[in-house]
């Protein structure tokens, strides 16, 4: 094995490697093969319609471990992350926009519809280029880097925060979304981006290019996951935990906090970028609603019902939460709120660990050592 | 009373750490005074003083933590500090250990001497650093000397409060700073750690300077170095252990008029 190989092999333990071999496997044939291969009426036969909707959770897992890099493991609870899932989302957009090209409703080959409707006669400029995929695809991590750096720059030199950074990022996503709304941003507004057609030449509306859609996602999952992984098992990971056990004493130490942070932030924005530009084409609409302050904090329920600081319980919370989610739509809508309160309640007092601490203290016997105490009220 | 002329140039050449007319004020309360304070190279100086003397403003404006409102601090012979902040000065090689001990709680002894080991702090570097056999050595060896081998691979969280305080001693040595500021190191010790951290600080003054702050005066005795006592944020008296505790200013402020 060449060097590069070996630490890459070293990122993970035998164990981890094995269940991420199963999950691929699972996840990149037995899905696509139950859902294309095995005759509709069967009972293993998974529709094209779970399918679509494993291919949003995947979206969803990624933009949870870009939450969980810079939450669990740098201690910066960022209420914002819509903002760059969002903007990754809109970039994509723009480029399936482009695309629709002359069989838009107005059938104007220069202008998508909303801007007709506006009476706009030529495309703004910052619309250029989005009818390239190359120059989307470049959009899609660097607007969100961009914001990121530039925000992370003004928050983390004035030495914001905890609690206030929190807020701030919160005020910057409703920002976003306010913005978003309006018609003269050239974005759509209220209805967002949508009517998409086909990606790459692809038809949107065909099962295969759902498919292709879900396994590009899933291959994003892994990838985003071994970055992540390298990242917090470097050098610069054990510093992320430090400044969130204690940032000042990392500055007497000669680091400088404000660029490890910077560097995480950004990188973080890029992932949950990259994120929304997947998600887009599966849903096959964009509109300022990702922008939604609530949206943002679900987002950080997923990381702690997984539990922080492990990445994979961001993607195990970021499963479980949008799973519960899909099934009370379809079977008591009007206590999926209720359901996801109590939730991050229960997860907050009982088990702050999150899902993946529960396991490792069943594993370790602690829980029933925990459980015998209490039955027994003496010390075991 | 007589003290050290501030702008005696021999001074200055021979000092490692230079403060003349440090002055700061918080809401009105003046918490240094014109301080002039001289650390020879290679000196250990102990800084005694009641509550509210100054003692840990003083650490906090060397480290860049406080901007003073007058004077200058100059470390060797013309770097002049008060316009740098901490990671610039912790680089210069000044290092310091809190009063209350401040480790990295959820990393192991091992990686929080690891993080301390004098490197490349940038970020690119960081992120690509891999361990190397000689720094491997040099952490092994710091653990002996701070007698936490036993506890390499333990959590700092779960360390007793006086092997915390050890331990950041020993995050200190690995930083091989030129002169290290610590501030109370054997608060919360029993009297035989009190002892070992005594015989610790004289092992590692060998190689560097060093200032500490102390309540206790017994350990200040044993540390057997000239003493600075600080009062309203000004030294009013320096010389050994034995020629301050029968100064009558100190005797005055210790024991109240």
């Amino acid at each position: 094995m060449g060097p590069i190989s070996r630490r890459l092999f070293a990122l993970e333990s035998r164990k981890g490697w094995a269940a991420i071999a199963v999950l691929m496997v699972v996840g990149l044939f037995v899905v696509p093969f139950l859902n294309l291969a095995v005759p509709e009426g069967s009972f293993f036969h998974i529709s094209t319609f779970w399918v679509a909707t494993l291919g949003k959770y995947l979206c969803f897992a990624i933009l949870a471990l870009a939450l969980d890099l810079i939450w669990g493991y740098a201690g910066i609870l960022s209420l914002g992350h819509g903002a760059f899932f969002g903007l990754g989302g809109y970039a994509m957009g723009m480029y399936m926009m482009r695309q629709i090209g002359d069989r838009s409703v107005y059938g104007n080959p220069d202008l998508p519809d909303f801007m007709v409707f506006l009476n706009w006669d030529s495309l703004p400029w910052y619309w250029f280029g989005f009818d390239q995929f190359w120059f989307a695809a470049l959009m899609v991590v660097l607007v969100p880097g961009l914001l990121a750096f530039v925000f992370g720059w003004l928050a983390f030199r004035s030495r914001i925060t905890g609690v206030y950074f929190s807020i701030i990022s919160q005020a910057m996503v409703f920002a976003f979304m306010l913005a978003f709304f309006r018609n003269e941003m050239g974005f759509g507004g209220n209805n967002g981006l949508t009517d998409f057609k086909d990606i790459l030449g692809f038809d949107l509306s065909r099962d295969t290019t759902k498919i292709g859609l879900y396994v590009v996602s899933a291959i994003a999952l892994v990838l985003v996951y071994l970055i992540c992984r390298a990242v917090v098992s470097s050098k610069l990971g054990r510093l992320l935990i430090a400044v969130r056990d204690a940032e000042s004493r990392v500055r007497f130490l000669g680091y400088s906090v404000t660029n490890a942070k910077l560097f995480v932030f950004t990188l973080s924005a890029m992932l949950a970028g990259i994120a929304g530009a997947l998600y887009v084409p599966q849903v096959g609409i964009i509109n300022p609603g990702e922008f939604s302050p609530a949206k943002s904090i679900e987002m950080a329920i997923w990381v702690a019902v997984g539990g922080r600081g492990t990445l994979f319980g961001a993607i195990v919370g970021a499963f479980t939460v949008n799973g519960a989610r899909t099934y009370f739509t379809g079977a008591a809508p009007e206590i999926w709120l209720f359901f996801l309160g109590a939730l991050f309640i229960l997860v907050t007092l009982v088990m702050p660990k999150g899902l993946v601490g529960v396991y490792r203290s069943i594993r370790s016997g602690e829980m029933r050592d925990a459980i015998l105490r209490r039955i027994r009220r003496v010390d075991v | 009373m007589s003290m050290s002329e501030p702008t005696n140039s021999a001074a200055l050449a021979e000092s490692i750490l230079y403060l003349e007319g440090v002055s700061v004020s918080f809401d009105g309360f003046k918490a240094l005074n014109s301080l002039n304070l001289i650390i020879r190279r290679g000196e250990m100086r102990a800084i005694i003083g009641p509550n509210g003397a100054g003692k840990t403003t003083m650490m906090d404006i060397v480290t860049g933590k406080t901007r003073p409102d007058t004077g200058r601090v100059l470390f060797g012979e013309d770097v002049d500090l008060t316009h740098l902040d901490e990671a610039d000065i912790a680089n210069l090689g000044i290092g310091r250990k809190f009063q209350k001990p401040t480790v990295f709680e959820s990393l192991t002894v091992f990686e929080n001497l690891y993080l301390s080991l004098k490197s490349d702090r940038s970020i690119r570097e960081t992120l690509f650093a891999r361990l190397r056999g000689e720094q491997n050595d040099r952490i092994d060896a710091t653990l002996k000397t701070i007698r936490l081998t036993e506890r390499r691979d333990d959590l700092a969280g779960d360390l007793s409060h006086g092997q915390k305080q050890w331990l950041e001693i020993g995050m200190l040595l690995a930083q091989e700073p030129e002169l290290m500021l610590l501030d109370e190191p054997v608060a919360g010790m029993s009297d035989a750690e009190t002892e070992q951290t005594a015989i610790l600080l004289e092992e590692i003054s060998k190689d560097r300077s060093l200032v500490v702050v102390e309540h206790d005066m017994e350990f200040v005795r044993d540390l057997d170095c000239v003493v600075s006592v600080l009062h309203e944020g000004s030294v009013i008296a320096e010389g050994s252990m034995d020629s301050v505790q029968v100064d009558p200013r100190v005797i005055e402020v210790y024991l109240g008029r």
